[in-house]
């Protein structure tokens, strides 16, 4: 049989089912019951087998609860280990996200993931490698410190025909050693004290290797979490009005009668969903069934104007003050000049391409799940918690959705089909529609803030008074989702927090206050307005509002935006280098900001940003052109200078950026939740669009490279700088500055007007 | 249901469906061709794009019904892995994706393209591919690799 994957539990006698184990790297094989010998313990990070494998053919493979979310983080944790054990990036495997195998490292999100999960995965192959040195040593007689390895063959330095390979030294049989591991998830410390490979010596780390996934996805033989088929499989629709859910007075099964091939409507608490042979009827059954929906004892707000009224006066439950220092109401009182602003952010989608689907096949007090989920684990967890069995009976298998850039954090369609699944004893797909997303997708949210300075005669910032006023995150972090939530699950917490970074922090005034404030919104998620983390959560309209308040004082003063900044960016020399790298790659040149007013109707302006985001440094400066007729912006052009410590893999990095800057200039211009009194207006891509080709800037990337740091984040911090760096943009081009966005051209021209 | 003729990726396939079901689901479910991919059902995004004698057709909004023996290419009727169409090597030698999720409209889009123009503008590339969405941001990877088959001169 295939060797490429390694069978590791007797999944057939325990479930019954035949389970298809998807090596990442390896076409889809099936796994017996037998397997080749291998058979492991449960997900203990102390024990080495727990984290890979190795076959007799020399493959590696890599069980890992780290998953592939579209960034290509997973080809770098692969080069990581290739380059720590000393093997042929091709001979390692992948087994990510499949709760019966990986141990828990925490869910894949907030650009945390090469940071956090590459250093686990880095130790626990360092010291897999110092085990098969001592396996190695024995079987050549010589001492560790004499050996060499070159892909996955150990040899004598100085007598290369003294040698075995890693496949001979263990195939197929388990390490049997323990090693290291203490906290949790992204804290978890593995094997800390196992000296990892001197990166001076990198081979593989550092390299732009071509992702393995990607040819798949060229050619539809990928398998997403849309794709996924198993024997017997129904599908199911869910029915939710985009607007507060209630409970159903009635709900007509006969309006659905002339559909055929349905096979059954469910109905638990409030949660109304159909089940169907096809796809189609499915579908038309959940758009034509007669639901009565009780009145709603959740009101949703008159529109965003209440929201931001809520949000400026409603005290908040916890108040996280990220920098205090020295005496601001001193400092306010002996300012020259006090200047004040406050800057607003809209609600926003993630916008999934593919809208979320799961796959459940629930027998009895078993559940199997195939899911796009973020935390396989997590979601494995909420399952058990909302079937009422245990975690063990649980098998959650990750199959990779659209990009969601923080959404399938919480993974609803998992909770519906596995609640369907139970209603009908079959295996259900269950896939949300366009509409179903756009309403239902929960959040980034809505934020408030306002920022004040105060100024002395000689034009120093000597006060800076931050505060952003935040909805925390309703639906992830272990609040219930929908389906959970409508069967009668209750929330636990008031929500998390929505991130701290980006107030101001970056910048050394003498008296400073940056607080993030918590603001206290529904838990029970029920409604369009739930939130969670949307990439970067929270950051971009801090930055919004700290580097364009920034450049409000620096225009103020006829300052060149940048000699501005430089001047109190004191304490980190790494933002003022990829500060001074992106606008020496713009061709920036010092002079104030806005450009004198011109005559034509078009204008042209630029605009500079900077950000520390998770210690990950960037810098964007936008050139814009403006239509002063019709409001309308065109980004010509976004440079960026990026510092994340050691880079993995280069390609993959820029490739990241570029998304995170096309995203945001989509963000900046475009996207904001539109919804009144009868719920959210915008539920398809006409009234809620993305950025599409025609609106794509040129994009001037520079790469910082530090192989003397650790990996930061990659996946997130440079879609920060963009929205502040175009709203400065503007202003430069016109005087008129925007606080609030996105930067439609309505909103342009009133500006203008002002 | 009934029995619907097709002509996919050049074989004759028959299918048993209820005639007014969006082409897209028939291909995906009963032809278990995985290629055309939801993303809207709405006609709005471009995920769905198939060809259909020689144009692209959104096929989540036309019925099998209307594309009963008309001839239809899909993404794997271009090639596969072990042998990729030129466009398909072009996208995987340009790296031009993150989640992959909207490509086979890029990709279809970007064939019907450039059999009408073997050698598109920059200019010409965006406007054809206007009606494709990608949220991840790889419009200018996708430039790149419409423009590098385009100039490995095969006509796709």
């Amino acid at each position: 049989m295939e060797s490429k994957t390694i069978s590791r539990r007797d999944l057939l006698k325990s479930t019954g089912i035949l389970v298809v184990s998807f090596s990442f790297f390896g076409p889809v094989a099936k796994v017996l019951a037998q397997g080749d010998g291998l058979s492991v313990d449960g997900m203990d990070p102390t024990v080495l087998d727990s984290w890979m494998a190795i076959s007799k053919d020399g493959t590696v493979t890599v069980f890992t609860g780290k998953v592939e979310l579209g960034t290509g983080v997973v080809t770098a944790l692969a080069q990581i280990v290739a380059e720590e054990l000393d093997v042929r990036f091709d001979k390692v495997f992948m087994d990510s996200g499949d709760t019966d195998k990986a141990v828990d490292q925490g869910v894949t999100a907030a650009a945390r993931t090469v940071e956090r999960g590459g250093v686990q995965l880095r130790q626990a192959a360092a010291a897999a490698r110092q085990e098969l040195l001592k396996l190695a040593a024995a079987r050549l007689d010589a001492r560790p410190d004499m050996l060499t390895v070159t892909d996955g063959v150990v040899s004598v330095v100085g007598n290369a025909s003294r040698k075995i390979s890693y496949g001979d030294l263990l195939g197929g049989k388990r390490f049997n050693v323990k090693i290291s591991a203490t906290g949790n998830g992204w804290d978890m410390k593995v094997a800390p004290q196992v000296p990892a490979k001197d990166p001076k010596d990198y081979k593989i780390v550092g390299k732009s290797i071509p992702r393995v996934d990607l040819p798949e996805k060229f050619t539809g033989e990928f398998v997403y979490s849309q794709d996924v088929s198993v024997p017997g499989m129904l599908h199911g629709r869910v029915v939710r009005p985009a607007t507060s859910l209630s409970m159903p007075s009635d709900v007509d099964e006969s309006s659905i009668k002339n559909i055929p091939g349905i096979v059954k409507v469910v109905r638990e608490g409030s949660f109304v969903g159909v089940v169907a042979e096809t796809e189609w009827a499915a579908i038309q059954a959940a758009r034509a069934l007669k639901v009565t929906w009780s009145e709603p004892t959740l009101k949703m707000p008159s529109g965003p104007e209440e929201v931001f009224d809520y949000l400026k006066n409603t005290k908040s439950f916890k108040d996280n003050v990220v920098t205090n220092r020295g005496n601001l109401d001193a400092a306010f009182s002996q300012a020259h000049k006090v200047m004040e602003a406050t800057y607003y952010w809209p609600f926003q989608l993630h916008g999934m391409m593919g809208p979320p689907c799961a796959v459940a096949d629930v027998r009895g007090d078993k559940a199997t799940i195939w899911a796009g989920t973020q935390g396989p684990f997590r979601t494995r967890d909420a399952i058990a918690t909302m079937l009422k069995i245990p975690p063990k009976n649980v098998h959650l298998l990750y199959r990779e959705g659209s990009g969601s850039y923080g959404r399938l954090e919480c993974d609803d369609t998992a909770e519906d089909a596995a609640l369907m699944s139970r209603a009908v004893g079959k295996p259900v797909r269950v896939q949300w529609m366009r509409e179903d997303e756009h309403a239902w997708d929960p959040k980034g949210p809505a934020q408030y803030t306002t920022v004040r300075a105060g100024v002395d005669a000689q034009g120093n910032v000597i006060a800076w008074d931050f505060m952003d006023r935040s909805f925390p995150w309703t639906a992830s972090e272990g609040n219930p989702l929908l389906a959970s939530s409508q069967i009668g699950l209750k929330p636990t917490t008031a929500g998390f927090l929505n991130g701290a970074g980006g107030g101001g922090q970056i910048y050394t005034f003498e008296n400073q206050k940056v607080l993030a404030a918590d603001i206290p919104w529904v838990q029970k998620g029920d409604w369009p307005l739930r939130t969670s983390n949307l990439r970067a959560p929270g950051d971009l309209a801090r930055v919004f509002a700290s580097e364009s308040f920034v450049d409000e004082i620096a225009s103020s003063q006829g300052v060149d935006p940048v000699q501005f900044r430089l001047k109190y960016l004191t304490s980190d020399k790494r933002i003022t280098e990829v500060l001074t790298a992106t606008v020496k790659k713009a061709g920036w040149t010092d002079r104030p900001s806005p450009v004198p007013a011109s005559s034509g109707t078009k204008v042209s302006g630029r605009g500079v940003a900077t950000a520390n985001r998770a210690n990950t440094m960037t810098a964007a400066v936008a050139e814009i052109e403006l239509d002063k007729s019709t409001g309308e912006v065109t980004v010509k052009k976004i440079t960026l200078a990026h510092d994340c410590g050691l880079i993995v893999n280069p390609d993959g990095l820029k490739n990241q950026i570029e998304g995170n800057i096309i995203q945001g200039v989509s963000r900046a211009l475009l996207e904001e939740v539109q919804f009144d009194a009868s719920g959210q207006k915008n539920l398809d891509w006409d009234s809620y669009p993305v950025i599409r080709f025609d609106q794509v800037p040129d994009i001037d990337i520079v790469l910082i490279n530090r192989p003397e740091m650790q990996p930061l984040g990659g996946g997130e911090p440079s879609i920060v700088p963009v929205t502040a760096a175009i709203g400065n943009a503007i202003f430069d081009a016109t005087g008129a500055r925007l606080r609030r966005t996105p930067f439609t051209p309505q909103r342009v021209l009133a500006a203008l007007k002002a | 249901m009934a029995q619907i003729s097709l002509n996919v990726n050049g074989k004759a396939r028959v299918v048993d469906a209820d005639s007014s079901t969006p082409l897209l689901y028939v291909l995906r479910d009963n032809l278990g061709l995985h290629g055309p991919r939801f993303g809207c059902g709405l006609g709005q995004c471009g995920a769905c794009t198939v060809i259909m004698e020689g144009k692209s057709v959104r096929s989540c909004t036309i019925p099998t019904s209307a594309a009963q023996n008309k001839r239809i290419i899909t993404l794997e009727g271009l090639g596969s892995v072990a042998h990729p169409h030129p466009l398909q090597k072009a996208f995987i030698d340009e790296q031009a994706a993150q989640c992959g999720y909207c490509m086979n409209g890029m990709i279809m889009a970007a064939k019907v393209l450039l059999d009408k123009n073997p050698h598109p503008s920059v200019a010409e590339i965006k406007h054809g591919l206007n009606g494709n969405l990608c949220r991840c941001g790889s419009h200018l990877r996708v430039i790149r690799a419409v423009q590098r088959a385009a100039n490995s001169g095969v006509k796709a």
